[in-house]
């Protein structure tokens, strides 16, 4: 397949594929069962300038945009889906920085993002508003210069780990949605700690935390956006995430159906390769042709994102939803090929069906995708 | 300082076939790779120019499309890439090509020049002691650590058969690395743009001024008269029983001419 991607795109893949064939390969099953972060990888990826790929050339990045982050974390997400999530989660927690942030947040926080010396976080669910970001209950209540914040945010990637914050609070509880602000949080600052590690079911390579703040001061220069803008800024965050959490998907599809057709090829059962028998066959075509109509939706609306198009909510919630639950069909029925080994921890596919699960889950469940698409559907048909 | 790099592109070693016929590798449709022990070259270079500044320069004598292997050690952090290539080189032994090499290197100007312990397509360890003996300057092989440059001296660990010897040097010097020595860095995207973008200079007989008859066939005194896939080692025998059984059976096959 030809994919139309420029010189500099093709090294991107090349260099992903080298880490994740030669680094991360080999060290991603224990990853998986002690549940520590990769540091060792990050420290590979920072390296090799990949944190540098999205980002502008004027605050140290590669001047590329959506499709360069998803070319790199598909081809990461094929080895490890979990370890690519430090860095495809560090590219949530700046879009709202860099969409929203003034000329000054941007050059005081995105060069040691894009020299992979700093990770970010995106901080918006708490126990009470995830799908419903209405139910926000953390307040940040001005007082002089600053905002003091409180309260509890949960379940947030690279938390912990991460050392700049992107964090949704109420300025205005009484407005629901419309009265929610966006912040920029240092790790460090007097009053924000981190709380529970989360055991999950996958990409446990990934860290995710509660964020926790008691009284805790951030300088009114740190808000992104203006006041009331936070609902905003996470909508337009999200429309320009979800084909990176596409990519995430597309990537642990792959990685699995690979698994797959190499063992298939390679298992003998009454004398045969079982890549032999049609019903294995019929299975492996499937799978092959939903990852490839997921990639071109995924690449197709990266290139959405970077051609700097405004309506790109519905065809981002499709890419996210869409590659999210091929990647859950063909993991599944890549443990299904592969049998009593594919539900082995020996092999690879049994953690790759456990990593597939969350990307439909989380950046807005696929419900909410669904309710994103139809929402622009009944809003265009209007125009008809 | 001037740090050069020696390195040589060799057919990946995970394809290796032999056409009977003509007793010669086969090269169509196999992979080239820099030579794995100049990976650790190319990566000591770069250490050093890190810790102690300087610049990192790489040679290679070969056909013109070794430049892509020139351009990989760019890639990792090397500055600058130059390639003996000249139809009156084609041919050459380990002599004929430390010497070219030799004179390469005159050119350029140098400090340290390193190179891998061996190459894995010849194996044979020649070419590093062979650049030094040209350049009649000092020479420390199967180095595994540097521990210090300094005052025009190097002093370095050279592993040996039962551990390691310290060995110092003058500067100029010539090493030759093991893998022991470091772990070698994968490449940078901005180290891939500048590679792409990066002029690798060619230098040919014509322009070092040499006798053509030192180099090619002319200046290899080396004749393979054979190259040969060797037999697979059978398995051995194995004796079951007690000891003294054993025993008896095995100079029983000694004795009868078995073993």
């Amino acid at each position: 397949m030809n994919y139309e991607f420029t010189e500099e795109q093709l090294m991107i893949r090349e260099i992903c594929d080298k880490i994740g064939k030669e680094k991360i390969v080999p060290v991603r099953a224990e990853y998986d069962k002690t549940g520590e972060f990769p540091w060792d990888i990050v420290k590979i990826l920072s390296e090799s300038d990949i944190f540098r790929v999205y980002l502008p050339e004027e605050y140290g990045g590669m001047g590329g945009g959506c499709l360069e982050m998803c070319i790199a974390t598909e081809t990461l997400s094929k080895y490890c889906g979990g370890i690519a999530l430090a860095f495809a989660a560090t590219g949530l927690g700046t879009y709202p920085l860099l969409l929203y942030g003034t000329a000054e947040q941007k050059k005081k926080y995105l060069p040691d993002i894009a020299a992979g010396k700093k990770l970010t976080a995106f901080g918006l669910t708490e126990s009470n508003a995830g799908s419903d970001v209405g139910g926000i209950q953390t307040t940040a209540v001005e007082d002089g210069d600053y905002y003091v914040l409180n309260g509890t945010k949960q379940w947030i990637t690279n938390g912990g780990e991460a050392e700049i914050y992107s964090i949704i609070a109420a300025t205005n509880k009484a407005k629901g949605a419309r009265g929610l602000s966006a912040f920029i949080v240092e790790k460090g600052t007097k009053g924000f700690s981190f709380g529970k590690k989360e055991d999950k079911m996958g990409i446990r390579a990934s860290v995710t935390s509660e964020l926790v703040f008691e009284d805790c001061k951030v300088p009114k220069e740190n808000m992104l956006g203006r006041k009331g803008a936070g609902f905003m800024v996470s909508m337009k965050t999200f429309d320009k995430s979800r084909p990176g959490v596409g990519a995430q998907a597309l990537g642990i599809a792959q990685g699995a159906f690979e698994e797959a057709v190499k063992f298939a090829r390679e298992r003998v059962q009454f004398e045969k390769p079982i890549a032999s028998f049609q019903g294995i066959q019929f299975m492996l075509a499937d799978m092959a042709t939903k990852i490839e109509a997921a990639r071109t939706l995924v690449y197709q609306s990266a290139r959405d994102v970077d051609s700097g198009d405004k309506n790109v909510a519905k065809i981002s919630a499709m890419a996210k939803m869409f590659a999210s639950d091929t990647a859950m069909e063909v993991t599944t029925d890549a443990v299904q090929i592969m049998g009593g080994s594919g539900y082995m921890k020996e092999y690879p596919v049994e953690k790759m069906m456990r990593d597939a699960k969350i990307t439909q889950i989380y950046e807005g469940t696929n419900q909410i995708q669904r309710g994103i698409i139809a929402m622009n559907i009944i809003k265009e048909g209007a125009s008809i | 300082m001037d740090i050069v790099i020696c390195i040589k592109q060799v057919p990946d070693t995970t394809d290796i076939r032999i056409d009977p016929e003509t007793n010669t590798l086969v090269r169509e449709g196999v992979a080239s790779i820099i030579n794995p022990f100049d990976m650790y070259a190319i990566e000591e270079g770069v250490r050093i120019k890190e810790k102690y500044g300087g610049k990192v320069t790489v040679i290679s004598m070969g056909p013109p499309q070794v430049e892509a292997a020139l351009r990989e050690a760019i890639s990792l952090g090397v500055d600058e890439a130059v390639l003996l290539s000249d139809r009156a080189f084609a041919g050459s032994d380990t002599l004929a090509t430390s010497f070219a090499l030799s004179e390469g290197l005159k050119k350029i100007g140098y400090d340290i020049i390193i190179c891998g312990k061996q190459a894995i397509d010849g194996d044979t360890a020649q070419v590093g002691p062979g650049i030094a003996t040209h350049l009649d300057i000092p020479q420390i092989t199967y180095v595994k650590k540097i521990e210090k440059i300094e005052n025009g001296k190097i002093v370095s660990e050279r592993m040996v058969e039962e551990g390691y010897e310290v060995v110092e040097s003058t500067l100029p010097v010539l090493l030759t690395v093991v893998k022991e020595i470091n772990e070698p860095r994968l490449p940078s995207l901005k180290g891939k743009m500048k590679a792409k973008k990066s002029e690798i200079k060619i230098i040919t007989t014509e322009d070092l001024k040499i006798d053509t008859g030192k180099v090619g066939l002319d200046g290899s005194p080396t004749w393979v008269m054979k190259i040969f896939t060797p037999p697979k080692k059978e398995g051995g025998k194995i004796f079951k029983g007690t000891a003294d059984e054993v025993v008896a059976e095995l100079m029983n096959e000694i004795q009868n001419g078995f073993v």
